[in-house]
Parts: C-alpha cells; structure tokens; sequence
C-alpha cells in the first residue's frame, strides 16, 4: 500500500468535529497556523495558566508542534524542523487538552494521562517523521516568536505551514499506531516479542 | 622523535566536521537505509525509509541539517605518543564547537549546568575522552549526538550467571522500551564488561564503527549479527509504526572485568548517526 495515495488535507485551526472525525494510521497534510513549543515553553505555558493568567495564543483549536528548530540559513523560513520526543511534555499537555488544544504533533508513545485527557476533551495526536527535520522545513511558510525568545530554540513561535505531512498517531478513541503497528506486523509474521527476549 | 602539533588544526577539523556531520547522512547508513528498503513489508514503513533518504538528499543540497537535533559533541581523541600538544587540546576541540555550530547554522542544545539549565549558547562544552596511542599521529572522531535515542540508552550491572542471554535480554528490552521514541531505524552500541563507568564508554565507542563492519572476533561477530536479526523480529520498525526495519546496525565493544560482575550498556543512536573521523 502506498501510504501517500491516502492523504486527507486539513486546515487549521482544528474543530473539535475535525479533531475526533481522525482515525489511527490516517495520512494527513496540515495547512495553516500552529505553534512551536517544547520543554522550556510547556513549563512556563502551564505556570502561567496555573496562575490563571491568560495564554498567550489562542488554544481553542490550536495544533502545537513539539520542535525546537535549528536557525534558518539566510533566505528561509525556518531551518531543520523536525518533531522531538512527545512523553517529555506528557507533565503538562493535559493541562493544554482540558484547555480546547486541538491537536499536537512529535513523535513517540503518550502517557495514559495524556491519553484519557485527548478521548475525554476530544484532542488528536500527530506524528510527524522524526529525523526529517529538512524534508519538513520545506513545508513552513513563516515563523515568528510570540515570547520566551530567551528561551532560544524553545521559544514560543507561531509558523505557518503548507501541506505539513503527519500521519494520525494516537486518535480521539484512544487508537495508538505504537501499540497497534508493531503488533500487526508480529501477528503477519508469527513472532512474540516477549518469547525473543526471552531467548525462546 | 616528537611531533610538535598546533591545537588550531583540531580547532579546524572539529569546525568542518560539525558541518559534515549535520548535513551529509554518512554514506554508511544511507546504505543501510537504502538496502533495508528491499526487505520491509510493514504498511508505513518502506514510505518512511524513501522519506528519510529524501530527507538526507535535501540536507545535502540545501545545507540545512538532516535533523533539528544537531546533538550534543562527544569527542574521542586518539593522540599518538610521540605527539607534543602546543596548547590546550579540549579548549581547542571546544573552539571548534563554537566556531563550527555557529558558521553551519546548527542547534545550540547545551545547558551549562544539569538542574539550572541555562543554555551555554554555543554548543560546548564537548564530551571529550582523550587515549594515548602509538605513533605521532592524532586521529580526532566527532558524534553529534542526538538526545531522543540518549534518553533511551540503558546501563545494567548483570551476574556473571546471567551470561550471555542475560546480555542478549537486555539488549533487547532497552530497544522494546525505548520503541518509537528513539527514531528507528536505530544504530545499537553495546558495551560489555569493564567497570561501571567503562562499559558505558565502550558503548558509546561503538556508535562510532562503520556500519557494516563487524567485531575482528568471530565469536563476537556471530553475537553482533544473531542480536541484530532479533531486534528486527521485534516489529517497532521505521518510527515505531510496524515493520522489519526497528536497528540498521549493532556494534559491540568489550573489556576484561571482574569476578563477580557482568556490566553491561545499551546505548541507542537514531537512523541520523552522524560520525566523522580525521587522521591528522
């Protein structure tokens, strides 16, 4: 199967119909805002609005790209922009999700918190393909810092994207491609992993 | 006879392999990459593998770095006997650092101290190790090392009676539990034996081999390659979404150890293993 024949095109911000309407393994291209934010930007985004101050961007809706981009050469948007490791910010995205966030984009497993505050608040989970950080930058229009710029590479941006390709990790059903994927391919080919490490 | 050597020519290769290793995938993995292509069946996988080759045609065009991660710089310095340092070779290797992350546009991805984390804004300090060898020739290898397969590297002090399948089991659930997170297709270190502090180094060493090329011990070799063909009975496959392709490559170091210990590191690198090596 040609896993680019399949492809959905999105326009964000998110609805919360368009949020749930994902399916696991589903190939979708992103075109509109979203935001940048890691490590450094969740924290002080969470201890903002536990202070119960305003957020700085809208979060109704909003997809936030787990990125911390490398500077853009002279004459580009953005340099390399490929996602980073999603459970570090499991401590804050439910926080985000109860929130109205629309979706978020990295790469790896969620936590169970994370994942019952997307089936509860209606929140989808994107991969975008990790180490393609060049191949994706092809994808981003325009990028500004919104705050935190001394954060660096983990400030808070806002970046436009074009036809950004990700691929529907985790769903509203709690479907998880992680769990699901490799598990197809061991029952196609008859193997246990647990018996493989178990040297049986 | 001494050979007297200007630290500014570490400072220069340091500087150009920063931008080597960012932007051109080492020709090594993108052939494993490529030849993998051919044996996977999984739904996303073999579209991934042709992503991530296009990826690494796009960084050698353009110049931008195949990953945003341009890693934190470890260092290995294979120094001849013979040779006189003019100068302080880790500032001149941290020059290099600075110079090179700056000029190539890279990442700055150093904080300066674990708990307050501020960032040092140019890449350094390097993870230096420094090992005296015969001859007056310094060989300098550079790793930018990524963090999301750092994060999931393991270090196990075993029992000698857990043998050689407690070390294949190790092995093995390190690379379960790290699944997607590490950016499969992954390049496998493995250090065995040593001391604690050892066997992690030993590891680390092994990402540095050329893919392809096997321990010179046959029974090694054979252990290399019979792990390497288990993890990819795992199914994680490209990006943890199903498939053959879960390790490119497995490189084992090993050391004499104690009586009573078996010491063993899993240390993980993503399908970007970016190694440079100069002989000066």
């Amino acid at each position: 199967m040609d896993r680019n024949e399949e492809v959905r095109r999105v326009t964000l911000p998110l609805t919360k119909e368009m949020a749930t309407s994902f399916r696991m393994g589903e190939r979708v291209l992103l075109t509109g805002p979203m935001y940048t934010l890691r490590d450094a930007g969740h924290q002080r985004l969470v201890a903002l609005l536990e202070r119960g101050e305003e957020s700085p961007f809208p979060l109704e809706g909003a997809v936030i790209f787990y990125v911390g981009p490398t500077p853009p050469l002279p004459g580009y948007a953005m340099g390399s922009a490929g996602p980073t490791t999603s459970y570090r910010m499991d401590p804050y995205a439910p926080a985000l999700i109860s929130r109205g966030l629309g979706g978020m984009i990295g790469k790896g497993r969620r936590s169970p918190e994370v994942i019952n505050a997307m089936r509860r608040y209606g929140c989808v989970y994107f991969a975008a393909t990790g180490g393609a950080g060049a191949l994706l930058s092809h994808s981003i229009e325009s990028s500004e810092v919104i705050c935190w710029e001394d954060l660096g590479t983990e400030a808070l941006r806002l970046i436009r994207v074009r036809d950004f390709p990700v691929t529907v990790a985790i769903d509203t059903d709690g479907s998880d491609l992680y769990e699901e994927g490799p598990a197809g391919w061991r029952v196609m080919h008859d193997v246990d992993a647990d018996d493989i490490i178990a040297g049986k | 006879m001494i050979r007297e050597f200007d630290v500014m020519r570490l400072t220069d290769s340091i500087e150009r392999m920063c931008g080597e290793n960012a932007c051109d995938l080492p020709y090594d993995v993108e052939q494993a990459i490529a030849s993998s292509l051919d044996l996977e069946d999984g739904e996303h996988a073999s579209a991934l593998l042709s992503e991530l080759l296009e990826n690494a045609r796009v960084a050698r065009r353009e110049r931008i770095p195949l990953c945003q991660d341009t890693g934190m710089a470890v260092v290995f310095l294979d120094v001849g006997r013979d040779v006189h340092f003019s100068g302080d070779p880790y500032e001149a290797i941290n020059e290099g650092i600075r110079r090179g992350y700056k000029k190539y546009f890279l990442r700055m991805s150093v904080v300066g101290d674990p708990l307050r984390r501020v960032n040092t804004g140019d890449n350094t300090p390097a993870i230096t190790t420094i090992r005296i060898v015969p001859g007056d020739r310094v060989t300098v290898t550079l790793l930018a090392k990524g963090f999301g397969s750092e994060n999931m590297s393991r270090l196990a002090m075993l029992r000698p009676a857990d043998g050689l399948e407690g070390v294949e089991a190790f092995v093995l659930e390190t690379v379960k539990l790290a699944g997607p997170n590490a950016c499969p297709p992954l390049v496998v270190g493995v250090g065995i034996g040593g001391t604690f502090d050892h066997v992690a180094l030993l590891a680390k060493r092994a990402l540095a081999r050329p893919i392809g090329e096997r321990h010179p011990d046959p029974f090694y070799a054979y252990f290399e390659e019979s792990l390497l063909e288990k993890i990819n009975q795992l199914g994680i496959g490209p990006q943890g979404f199903g498939g053959r392709t879960t390790a490119l490559s497995l490189a084992v170091n090993v050391a004499p150890t104690h009586i009573a210990g078996l010491p063993v590191a899993c240390n993980l690198n993503c399908h970007a293993t970016r190694h440079r090596q100069e002989v000066l």
